[in-house]
């Protein structure tokens, strides 16, 4: 699927390197999960690792620290695709460890 | 939804189409397109690009068995709305030869085959605790999965990670029966573009 690969990358670098309302250190330290201050790294923590459990409380505590609520939708997607794309490569190492072609080469 | 930009956002293109949507299938505009079509060049085009590549471009798995891996994605990460949303849309895709909801909640259901079952096994595993090593990939291929099967099923995997955590987190309305079967049929008719 040589457009899903292309298509991940474009969402990645788009919501990582374009034009935002959240910084771009934000954005990134979404993505990765890491050097947020509460409340939004326990609402970044819990879309990463265990979003059903987010409550409107979740939400609003993000708001209420300050930001507005395009910041709070770019960096609950930049979490989301953060965790996604986590998952993603490690079962494509797992992939390539098993299958032992290196990436990109079949 | 929990962000009130995302319920009622939109610009004035936008809520026309919103308003022809509801004329035309008499059902309430779903959460999930409400947030593709939010400033759409930050998410929604990208995503949108990625979910139909994954859905919907050649690949040995059929149309309703990338389905029923969305929807068993879903059911892994406890997301109603995907799991109400993808398994409507693989009992459509597959016809009536198939329970998807026997599929779904007993991976050693006699209607799942190999090697389908043992990628929904890897898939879950991803999806649960995050990471898969190589036994896990080889068990799949031992199934009888080819590589290029398995790199199709992490496409979708990777996808409904993405818009299980987003419903979630924003919290989309979970609508009744029909409205996910108008769903259904927009998404086998017309894809995810």
């Amino acid at each position: 699927m040589p457009d899903f690969s292309q298509a991940r990358n474009t969402l990645t670098k788009r919501i990582l390197e374009g034009a935002g309302r959240a910084s771009f250190s934000e954005r990134r330290a979404a993505f990765d999960n890491s050097g947020l201050a509460e409340p939004v790294s326990t609402l970044i923590d819990k879309v990463a690792r265990h979003a059903w459990r987010i409550a409107d409380e979740d939400i609003a505590a993000a708001k209420a620290s300050g930001l507005s609520e395009d910041q709070v939708f770019e960096i609950v997607v930049c979490a989301a695709v953060g965790q996604a794309n986590r998952q993603y490569e490690s079962a494509l190492a797992a992939l390539n460890a098993a299958s032992d072609v290196a990436p990109g080469k079949e | 939804m929990r962000l009130r930009i995302l319920e009622s956002g939109h610009g004035f293109g936008t809520k026309t189409l919103f308003a022809l949507i509801r004329a035309m299938s008499r059902q309430p505009v779903m959460d999930v397109v409400k947030l593709v079509k939010y400033r759409p060049d930050f998410y929604g085009a990208p995503m949108s690009a990625v979910t139909q590549a994954a859905m919907r471009e050649p690949s040995v798995w059929s149309v309703g068995d990338r389905e029923l891996m969305a929807a068993f994605v879903a059911k892994t990460n406890e997301c109603d709305f995907c799991i109400k949303a993808h398994s409507a849309v693989a009992q459509r895709a597959y016809g009536d030869g198939h329970r998807v909801p026997a599929m779904l909640s007993d991976l050693g259901s006699e209607d799942l085959p190999e090697p389908l079952r043992a990628t929904l096994l890897l898939l879950g595993k991803l999806t649960r605790e995050h990471a898969v090593d190589s036994d896990d990939i080889r068990a799949v291929l031992a199934a009888g999965a080819s590589r290029q099967q398995i790199e199709d099923a992490l496409a979708v995997c990777f996808s409904f990670n993405v818009i299980g955590r987003l419903a979630d987190a924003f919290g989309f309305f979970v609508p009744g029966p029909e409205a996910f079967d108008a769903g259904a049929k927009y998404l086998l008719a017309r894809g995810y573009r």
